[in-house]
């Protein structure tokens, strides 16, 4: 409910004054304001985040598999000796000291390494299907049990036996109230 | 020995044959019009086999009887049969039997005695024994307690029997257990693979056995009942049972496998979502899913032919993960050697799904129910919505394990579907069920005010904002958990909510606890936590239920932790230093050591904090001598606050030096803690209830009104 259709104002139709008006709209340019700040912060954080060497390793070594067979992410595959995640890992640090990025990174693993080496489906092609599907799946399921319930609520109660007549509104509402006060509920 | 095992096994299948068969024969005589007509027509009675007039009528039903006690205990006779097949292959195992290729494949003679009896399910075919062992188990106590209801109880030993035939058919004529070597025999095993040898693995296989199998006991309740067009409710409260054992089985099985992997595998971590791990989690989720929708059946006679669905999906996913084990159709870490039994698991589900949905589409008019609902803000409509998630999220698992195979088909190569999947769609989901989780129990079954839902949700939900803000601003220097910035990084925000929403859960069932118990305490002047024990003993489903989920939120913020999680691998000579988070390690020694089974290299460290030596630690590095295998010891350092795990991953071949690897692994100890919880739970809902309602006096009504304590029921 708006302020402009609030009933303790009255029937009378609540006009707002130009200052009021004014104070509206530098609210209205504070908020925007403050939602482009929030918006550069993220944003400035994010990108300050991607710059760390280190913390660009650790991301992208985690989305990445050991090709040796051990079906684990790269930075935890725990072989001493592994033929493979050594050398993966010095690629990786290579790649990330010499600024490349983090697609151009994936794209040369997959290149010589295949599409396995990636820990997840990428967002592209066919791979979007991944993540698509059980978004779809979960939308599809809430329309269906919104369409299950209206379905139900809509249906017309139960005839009851002769001289019954079944509960309902400020009646039904009374009885429910009491036995909450009953129950302490 | 061997010969005598394999006859039994194929003494097991011509019994559970007959059980099966004779139980059919028995069934369709007993639902003859004919038999029907005499039962009602001539004054005689299914229920009453003294009831004798000489009729064929009679004579029928008396023979179909007979035929039926002859298939019941030809049922408990498989049991005996497989029992001994099994114990066979164990004292085999004992005595280093090695002419039979099972035991020479998974024993060895230094391999201690608790793992001998473990190679009963370490391979492939002595894990189908052990699988067939514990559904003739099931079976045995079905067969016992028959009494419960002698028509459906025959009905669900006649689907056991099938299940079981399924299992012997292919112990006996696919993965015999008790096949021989060929050629000489040879003198030492090639030994049990070295990361079942721990002592979990003793346990876990059986845990989760007894889970996937138990499935099975629901299953054949409810396709009896669909079979038999069940009269009333009454299957569903003793499937209920079951399935609650069968859960909590499943869920110790599940989470000693975590524990194991945690604890064996040794890269730091208890959940790989490995397509093995996958399938155990996958009936796991449909299994509680129906735990929940049983509710609306029992209360409101809602959703029958959803919880049919529910049963059948649940068997058939423990099926469908046996089937992912075995044929090797996804690869996986854990998966036994690839093997044409998975054509045999492939054909069986085929059959099943086949069986259910004929008797589904035959029988479904008598599910029909004439649903009704008076309000969205409703007890029924949260647990549409708690069910609609749990099948999500197995949904979700099960396309997530398949899609590199539909990947392979569509695209021609295969991808990886590892943790980052997982994390980006399952984790939205799993926090969307715990915002319901802490709802729901605040919803009255058919219709609640907004009014009462918000006096009941406000407080919890402002408990939970403060300690949100709290975890927040509080200094990183006090635990893991704080100093919580979820701006920084989405599995920060991701930690933030789901700590936040479990501590609106845990709000949320406390106050259910003590507003029930308030009302006790009201009536007999009790103190409020013997009110409360008094409540929970009154409707112990309902509050072991609550229990449950202080469990499941308390494992989540376990889960949560994985967040803060920090590594670092050193290598490390003598006195050589590692910092990790608070804790500093100092190498003080390394060595080797030489036992009848394995060799190992260890590393003694101290650890110190705050200055101060609190521990010394000592990973191990294990070579197992039968099979030629290493295998790592972690040394795990746990407090409620993080985990400290040192893996010692091997030596530097140049020094000679150990390289060691360690985590600092944020609130792991909670999951452990949360598990038993919810063990606690679900052994105190299955406790029957205590016999006396409280008499509540009612102005509206004539005398009194028997009342339970809290009015929204379960």
């Amino acid at each position: 409910m708006s302020i402009f259709s609030n009933p303790s104002l009255g029937s009378r139709t609540w006009r707002p004054s130009a200052p009021c008006l004014a104070s509206f709209a530098r609210l209205g340019r504070l908020r925007s304001r403050f939602l482009q700040t929030l918006l550069l912060s993220a944003a400035v954080l994010t990108l300050l985040g991607s710059s760390d060497p280190a913390t660009r390793f650790t991301d992208i070594g985690h989305q990445m598999m050991c090709i040796c067979g051990c079906n684990q992410i790269l930075l935890e595959c725990n072989h001493v000796g592994c033929p493979a995640s050594d050398g993966m890992r010095n690629e990786l640090m290579a790649a990330v000291s010499r600024g490349d990025s983090d697609s151009l990174v994936e794209q040369s693993f997959v290149q010589k390494y295949g599409p396995t080496v990636l820990a997840a489906p990428t967002a592209r092609g066919f791979d979007r299907a991944a993540y698509i599907i059980p978004f779809v799946a979960l939308f599809f399921g809430f329309g269906l049990i919104a369409l299950v319930i209206r379905t139900w609520k809509n249906r017309p109660a139960p005839a009851l036996a002769d001289g019954l007549r079944p509960l309902r509104g400020p009646e039904l509402e009374q009885f429910r109230d009491q036995a909450g006060k009953e129950t302490d509920l | 020995m061997a010969q005598i095992g394999s006859f039994a096994l194929l003494l097991a299948l011509a019994l559970s044959l007959y059980s099966f068969l004779a139980g059919i024969v028995a069934l369709v005589f007993q639902n003859r019009p004919e038999l029907q007509t005499a039962n009602t027509g001539r004054g005689s009675s299914l229920a009453n086999p003294s009831a004798t007039d000489g009729s064929l009528g009679s004579m029928l039903r008396q023979g179909s009887e007979r035929i039926g006690e002859t298939a019941r205990r030809a049922g408990i006779a498989t049991f005996i049969a497989v029992l001994l097949a099994s114990v066979i292959l164990v004292i085999c195992a004992f005595h280093d039997d090695f002419s039979i290729a099972y035991i020479f494949h998974h024993s060895n003679r230094d391999l201690p005695r608790p793992y001998k009896f473990a190679v009963l399910w370490s391979g492939q075919e002595g894990s189908l024994l052990f699988w067939s062992l514990l559904l003739a188990a099931y079976g045995f106590v079905l067969r016992l307690r028959y009494k419960t209801d002698p028509r459906l109880f025959a009905y669900a030993s006649m689907v056991i029997a099938g299940v079981q035939i399924f299992f012997l058919l292919l112990l006996n004529f696919a993965a015999h257990p008790f096949a021989l070597m060929q050629g000489n025999l040879p003198a030492d095993g090639n030994g049990l693979n070295p990361l079942l040898q721990y002592p979990e693995m003793v346990i876990h296989p059986p845990m989760l056995y007894l889970g996937y199998v138990g499935f099975t006991v629901p299953f054949a309740f409810a396709l009896g009942a669909l079979i038999m067009k069940y009269p009333g409710e009454k299957w569903i409260n003793i499937t209920r049972r079951w399935t609650m054992v069968t859960w909590a089985f499943l869920t110790c099985g599940v989470f000693l496998g975590a524990h194991w992997a945690y604890s064996v595998l040794g890269w730091g971590g208890y959940w790989g979502w490995d397509p093995v791990e996958n399938a155990s989690l996958m009936p796991w989720l449909t299994g509680t899913a129906f735990l929940h929708s049983v509710m609306m059946q029992e209360k409101r006679g809602m959703l029958k032919m959803w919880n049919m669905w529910l049963v059948f999906a649940t068997f058939w996913l423990a099926i469908l993960g046996t089937f992912l084990t075995r044929s090797g159709i996804i690869s996986s870490v854990h998966a036994f050697a690839q093997s044409s039994i998975g054509d045999w698991f492939a054909w069986f589900l085929v059959i099943t799904l086949a069986v259910f949905v004929f008797f589904f589409f035959k029988n479904k008019s008598h599910l029909r129910t004439e649903h009704k609902l008076e309000s969205l803000v409703s007890r029924e409509s949260s647990f549409l919505f708690n069910n609609l998630l749990f099948v999500l999220l197995c949904f979700t698992v099960l396309w997530g394990t398949w899609f590199p195979k539909i990947s392979e088909l569509v695209q021609g190569n295969k991808v990886t579907v590892g943790a980052p999947f997982y994390n980006r769609v399952a984790i939205p989901v799993a926090l969307l069920l715990l915002i319901l989780t802490a709802v729901g129990p605040l919803l009255a079954w058919r219709k609640t005010s907004l009014e009462s839902l918000k006096r009941n949700f406000m407080w919890p939900s402002i408990g939970a904002i403060l300690v949100a803000i709290f975890l927040m601003i509080a200094p990183q220097s006090w635990g893991s958990a704080f100093g919580l910035k979820p701006w920084k990084d989405v599995s920060y925000f991701y930690s933030l909510m789901a700590i936040t929403l479990s501590v609106l859960v845990t709000l949320t069932v406390a106050s259910e606890f003590y507003r029930g118990g308030r009302v006790i305490a009201k009536h007999t002047g009790q103190g409020i936590f013997a009110s409360m024990v008094q409540l929970t003993h009154r409707n112990t489903r309902r509050y072991g239920g609550y229990i449950v989920h202080f469990g499941v939120v308390v494992v989540i913020i376990g889960f949560a932790g994985a967040a803060f999680n920090q590594d670092k691998e050193q290598e490390m000579g003598y006195g050589d230093k590692m910092t990790i988070g608070p804790y500093t390690l100092i190498c003080r020694s390394y060595t080797e050591d030489d036992a009848p089974n394995y060799g190992s290299q260890w590393a003694v460290l101290d650890v110190y904090k705050g200055g101060k030596q609190i521990d010394t630690m000592t990973p191990v590095r294990r070579f197992y001598k039968a099979s030629q295998q290493t295998s790592t010891m972690p040394d795990i350092r746990s407090t409620l606050n993080e985990d400290l795990y040192i893996v010692f991953e091997g030596l530097n071949q140049d020094n000679g030096h150990p390289i060691l690897k360690a985590h600092l692994n944020a609130l792991v100890m909670w999951i452990w803690l949360g598990v038993w919880i919810i063990l606690i739970g679900t052994a105190l809902a299955l406790i029957p209830n205590a016999p006396s309602p409280v008499r509540v006096p009612s102005a509206a009504r004539l005398g009194t009104t028997q009342a339970e304590p809290v009015a929204t029921g379960d």
